[in-house]
């Protein structure tokens, strides 16, 4: 990174929160291990994070102590558990300033949550801002996860409404020129991707989230890649729902997170029908319980719910804040680092502003597949791949990329040992 | 791990210098197959004469093995019959499914026995047999359009 000296009387970069990564890494057991010989680099937090062993201990801790099913035993060890699993929620509350622990729905990954914001709209929808037909119009991004692509393109064909694209630049980022033109008002929702597991991009949605309000539609944040790496505050975002996953956050997987509005989450129908969601079942028919248990049918993921509240509890206590600028600091490395391997090209921002600890990219005419397994017979980790998003390939015109993503764990010497590891590739392949 | 099992001189040869790529006139029939976890593409088009494959012609894009699978594919396969062709498939299917375990025949498999290492990793197992699972689909195509005319 270009050292530039800060005026006397602003913030220093000393001043910027930090952690010891050394300790960090003790607490994972895994990061201790050898891969084909050599000290395992995992570099594909991205796909799914590492786990500390405060979030290992906790879960066993309870499957040991606690375990009980939820919500429906008068005897002491469903207490216990049902106390775990909404002190889990309402951790989760907390993490994203959710104004109410009611607003937090457990779902088993941010698949789900996505699908079932999704499922809410149709035709016959009880509340307007849910109707959907012919006519009416989805937005979303050419950079988004299959996740956020696929619900709404079976809903658009379930209604006939419409499925429409922010694109992108050149650069990887939002292209925002059209949003005036593109969010109008047969727009109902706009969903979007906070940071894209692909190029890194963290979207600012402020002008989207002022187009949407003014246009009166809602505004969905896919936060799977945001939420584990930077603040969230969902007041200060000003969106409807947002949906992120447990598994990329430290914790176990088998558990993901909705929130939503809970004016808004109190209109919408049931997803999953069965136990724990209702109000009374009667032959006739059913009515339902307010969220989240109208969303909850059935046994949640106790488990992992109490896992997730411990890998908030470990975040917090390293701060979000010193969590965004770490890698705020090893991207910046990695972009220099990266950019003296020959025949290496970046996809997405190559500055480390607005974008996190993820970077997608070609080696020559290498396929990613041989880059990732070069990679692999060194210990380094990394994904391959079109990394569910095709639509980016597409883009960009490339079949498929090699990913190198970070987290609290990863060093500077792992970004050297992945550029080293890139050297071998082209020795292989040369 | 031993790199050099996976990626053995045979396997970088044929995928630097393939064989008989191109798609060609004329054909029976052509097939495009794909493999949606890594996106790896061939189109792969057979003539036959009689009860001989009289070429085999395909592209694509992949990973240095399904590429150099498929040229091998046509250097083992390229001119023969039909029932040779499906021996010496099922050979290298089995070899593929064999976990690293068979020992593979040279006299049938030639140049195939060079992803005998490819068989010890699952992930990649795929990648070689795409060109091959698109050659059963298209000879049994050209077979079954030929059997209609007569
Ligand atoms: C941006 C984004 N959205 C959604 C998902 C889906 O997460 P999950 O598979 O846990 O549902 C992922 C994970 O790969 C992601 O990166």
């Amino acid at each position: 990174m270009t050292a530039l000296t800060i005026p006397a009387g602003m913030p220093q970069y000393d001043d910027k929160p930090r952690f010891d990564v050394e300790r960090v890494r003790a607490d994972f057991p895994i990061l201790g291990r050898e891969v084909n010989g050599h000290p395992l680099v995992y570099l594909d937090s991205g796909n799914t994070s590492q786990k500390p062993r405060q979030v290992i201990d906790a879960v066993a801790r309870y499957y040991a102590e606690h375990n009980a099913n939820v919500a429906r035993s008068v005897h002491t060890l469903g207490t216990e558990s049902t106390e775990a699993y909404e002190g889990a929620r309402a951790k989760v509350a907390a993490f994203i300033g959710a104004p109410s622990v009611d607003e937090v729905v457990f779902t088993k990954n941010a698949t789900e949550s996505l699908n079932l914001v999704a499922h809410a709209f149709g035709p016959h929808a009880r509340d307007p801002r849910f109707r959907l037909g012919p006519g009416d119009e989805i937005v979303i991004s050419e950079m988004e996860h299959h996740s956020n692509i696929v619900p709404w393109q079976l809903l658009c064909e379930r209604t006939g409404a419409t499925l429409r694209w922010f694109g992108l630049t050149e650069s990887g980022r939002l292209d925002e020129s059209n949003l005036d033109e593109l969010v109008n008002e047969r727009t109902k929702i706009v969903s979007i991707v906070h940071m894209s597991n692909v190029l890194g991009t963290v979207n600012a949605t402020a002008r989207i989230t002022a187009r949407v309000r003014e246009v009166g539609a809602l505004l969905m944040l896919d936060c799977s890649q945001s939420v584990p790496h930077l603040p969230m505050d969902v007041v200060d975002y000003d969106v409807d729902f947002i949906a992120f996953t447990g598994h990329k956050m430290l914790a176990p997987t088998g558990i993901g997170v909705l929130w939503g509005r809970g004016e808004l989450l109190n209109v919408m129908p049931p997803f999953l029908g069965g136990g724990s969601m209702i109000e009374t079942v009667k032959m006739t028919g059913s009515t339902f319980a307010p969220a989240p248990a109208r969303f909850e049918a059935g046994t949640p993921p106790i488990a992992q719910a109490v896992g997730l509240g411990a890998a908030i509890d470990y975040l917090n206590a390293v701060g979000m804040d010193a969590v965004a600028w770490h890698d705020k600091e090893l991207t910046a490395y990695a972009l220099d680092a990266l950019d003296t391997v020959p025949g290496l090209r970046i996809y997405g921002p190559r500055v480390p502003v607005g974008r996190g600890a993820t970077i997608s990219f070609t080696l020559d005419k290498i396929h990613p597949h041989d880059v990732g397994q070069v990679l692999d017979s060194l210990g380094v980790q990394v994904r391959v791949g079109h990394h569910c998003a095709k639509p980016i390939c597409d883009r960009f015109s490339v079949p498929a990329l090699t990913r190198a993503s970070f987290y609290l764990y990863t060093t500077t010497e792992e970004v050297d040992a992945l550029v080293r590891g890139l050297d071998q590739v082209r020795k292989v392949f040369a | 791990m031993q790199l050099d099992q996976l990626y053995q001189e045979i396997i970088l040869d044929h995928y630097k210098r393939p064989q008989g790529r191109g798609l060609r006139e004329p054909f029976a029939a052509g097939v495009h197959h794909v493999n949606p976890t890594c996106g790896d593409e061939i189109t792969l088009r057979v003539a036959l004469d009689g009860e001989t494959i009289s070429d085999i012609s395909y592209d694509g894009q992949g990973c240095s093995i399904s590429q150099a699978s498929a040229s091998v594919l046509y250097e083992l396969l390229n001119g023969r019959k039909v029932d040779d062709a499906f021996a010496v498939h099922a050979a290298f299917v089995e070899l593929m499914g064999g976990k690293g375990q068979i020992e593979p025949d040279e006299e049938v498999l030639g140049d195939a026995v060079a992803f005998a290492g490819v068989a010890k990793y699952p992930a990649r197992v795929k990648c070689a047999l795409l060109s091959w699972m698109a050659l059963k689909d298209a000879v049994a195509q050209a077979v079954a359009l030929e059997k209609e005319e007569v």
